[in-house]
């Protein structure tokens, strides 16, 4: 009974606890120039808000629904080539690349998911990790369109005459971007369709059972979590402005899964503590030259054994437990 | 035109049945404990590189060999106690996460150790080619099937006539029932974890001699020992071996007919098309899920 009379009250204040967090990161983000003292923390900073945003896209599809993909590098280095080579190639304005590579992937996404993801577990890490390396070696190896292993350079993003260019302008372009990235999530989640998603976590059969269609719920968010990445795919080779195959090679796609599990399946600001910390550790660990492979690793299993569901939801629950 | 043929016939089989010595490892630990390995192409690399450390250190070739594999499975053995064995009841992404983060560890470690130089080992009787049928076929080339078949044999007597072979069969089928009728299935987990460790150490100290061995090698092979065990059937025995020789054979004649650059591409198309057709992959169990 005192459960059913609190769920209310429950729900108001996880309401109210996310557009305080919603608020609380949009203020950060916001003062956060004040005290970046050069162009490099600007692109340490830019590097994370890509990767937070690709990564709310990834836990979307493994947090939530519980699907695992092994191949979303394919996705966002498919993108960046994709956009690259319109624009370069054939002088097709930015914005439209964009979204063309958006579709592109998106149709790729589309076309294996209604496939692959009647797989279950491993079956369907193997045949997400097989498509983001045929994505990676197709574009090493048509080096015509795309500069193969050599990597190809790209120009300035513009839109109706508007340049953007450099590292102060890219972030609050991409911090405005993971702001809308949290808020769009946030909706998701709390929508009849994100439940719907986390009852097909839960147990698929139950979830079938009761109603929800769900190779088509699976399908959508698939397509959503690839349309995500090849987007940031594209802004951030305009943004870099010169990209390589390692983008879309397998061991990134390993980094954008860890940055999930590590920061916390199925939450949001996990994602983001999740992007920040791989993508800053690397940094950090480069002064123990030739170690940072083994530390980093050390982190990786460390984190799982002790914190296996993640920093963020592991330390919540921890302190939800003090306060009761 | 046969002889030519005959060529990537000999080089597809040699390479495949490494892949296929992969892939058994994947299936046993599979078997054991429902979770895929990612450092199995790590336990390849590490026998190929002891193999070649222990030889320049002065040890004759056999007992490098030796002590090579033994050193292998004494690492899987620490790798199931200290990191996987720690997270038993965790979800299928984080123990994948873990084994991933357990390659790195390994990768790094040879790398800071032993140098990111390429090595071979010596032929193991002698480099000049056997002519055959028009085609050549290295001496090394039969030592790495003549091995494989010895270790496939031994593999089916272990499973098929041992208490502990029938015993870690009857953990992979029913875990719970395996426990009742008195089945250690934490001992059957450490032992897959050496077995698998020990047998990729074996393929990776065959195929050195032939293709070089540096600390980054295992991230391919593993890779494609995992394909080979998926195209098969995760956890099917047959099915590992023949996944491994067909996918050998597909990438020795795509890159000897279609294109040698997208040789690597092969496995994964393959993959692809086999798991659209059959999701439980060749000769794998059909997996019903109970409500």
């Amino acid at each position: 009974m005192s459960g059913l009379a609190a769920a209310p009250t429950q729900a108001a204040e996880t309401a109210r606890s996310r557009w305080l967090g919603l608020a609380a990161l949009m203020a950060f983000m916001a003062v956060l120039p004040l005290v970046l003292p050069n162009a490099f923390y600007y692109d340490v900073v830019i590097r994370i808000c890509i990767n937070a945003i690709i990564v709310l896209g990834l836990n979307l599809l493994i947090g939530y629904t519980g699907q695992i993909s092994l191949g979303h590098a394919g996705f966002y280095g498919g993108g960046a080539y994709v956009s690259a080579i319109l624009v370069e190639h054939y002088h097709v304005a930015p914005p439209l690349a964009l979204i063309a590579a958006a579709v592109a992937i998106g149709a790729t996404a589309w076309l294996v998911a209604g496939a692959i993801l009647r797989l279950k577990g491993h079956y369907l890490a193997m045949a997400t990790l097989g498509l983001g390396i045929i994505i990676s070696i197709v574009i090493t190896n048509e080096s015509r369109f795309t500069g193969g292993p050599d990597g190809m350079s790209i120009s300035d993003f513009s839109l109706f005459g508007l340049r953007v260019s450099g590292e102060k302008q890219w972030y609050w372009v991409f911090a405005g971007l993971l702001a809308l990235a949290v808020v769009l999530a946030q909706n998701l989640i709390d929508s009849p369709a994100g439940r719907a998603l986390q009852a097909l976590h839960g147990s698929e059969i139950a979830a079938r059972v009761s109603g929800i269609p769900a190779a088509k719920f699976k399908t959508r968010v698939f397509v959503l979590s690839a349309v995500v990445a090849s987007v940031m795919g594209s802004l951030s080779a305009h943004y870099m402005g010169f990209i390589t195959p390692g983008l879309a090679a397998f061991p990134h796609s390993v980094e954008l899964v860890t940055m999930v599990v590590v920061g916390g399946m199925a939450s949001i600001y996990g994602s983001l503590f999740g992007a920040a910390l791989l993508t800053v550790l690397p940094q950090l660990l480069a002064r123990f030259e030739g170690w940072e492979t083994v530390i980093f690793g050390v982190i990786l299993v460390g984190t799982m054994i002790f914190l296996p569901r993640g920093v963020v939801p592991s330390l919540a629950a921890r302190l939800r437990r003090k306060e009761a | 035109m046969l002889s030519q043929f005959l060529q990537f016939v000999f080089s597809g089989v040699t390479v495949g049945a490494t892949y296929a010595l992969a892939a058994l490892g994947f299936s046993i630990i599979y078997n054991a404990s429902g979770v895929i390995n990612f450092a199995q192409g790590e336990f390849i690399m590490l026998g190929g590189m002891a193999a070649v450390f222990l030889t320049t250190a002065g040890l004759p070739l056999p007992l490098a060999i030796l002590i090579g594999v033994l050193l292998v499975g004494l690492v899987g053995l620490l790798v199931e106690r200290l990191a996987v064995a720690p997270a038993r009841n965790a979800e299928v992404v984080s123990i994948i996460i873990i084994t991933i983060g357990v390659s790195m560890i390994l990768r790094g470690l040879v790398e800071v150790t032993l140098g990111k130089g390429n090595h071979a080992l010596p032929h193991f009787s002698g480099d000049r080619p056997i002519t055959l049928g028009g085609a050549t076929i290295l001496p090394q080339s039969l030592w790495v099937l003549g091995v494989s078949a010895v270790v496939v044999a031994f593999l089916a007597w272990f499973f098929g006539a041992t208490r502990t072979g029938k015993g870690m069969l009857a953990t992979a089928y029913n875990r719970l029932a395996a426990q009742l009728v008195g089945v250690d299935t934490r001992k059957v987990l450490m032992l897959s974890f050496v077995m698998s460790a020990m047998l990729g150490a074996v393929g990776g100290i065959l195929i050195a001699p032939i293709a070089t061995t540096s600390y980054d090698a295992g991230i391919m092979l593993g890779l494609k020992g995992f394909v080979a065990a998926t195209l098969g059937g995760l956890g099917s025995g047959f099915g590992s071996i023949f996944g491994g020789l067909v996918l050998g054979l597909f990438e020795a004649l795509t890159a000897g007919y279609v294109s040698s650059a997208y040789k690597d591409a092969v496995p994964f198309v393959l993959v692809l098309i086999i798991l659209l057709v059959r999701p439980q992959g060749l000769f794998g169990a059909k997996q019903t899920d109970r409500v």
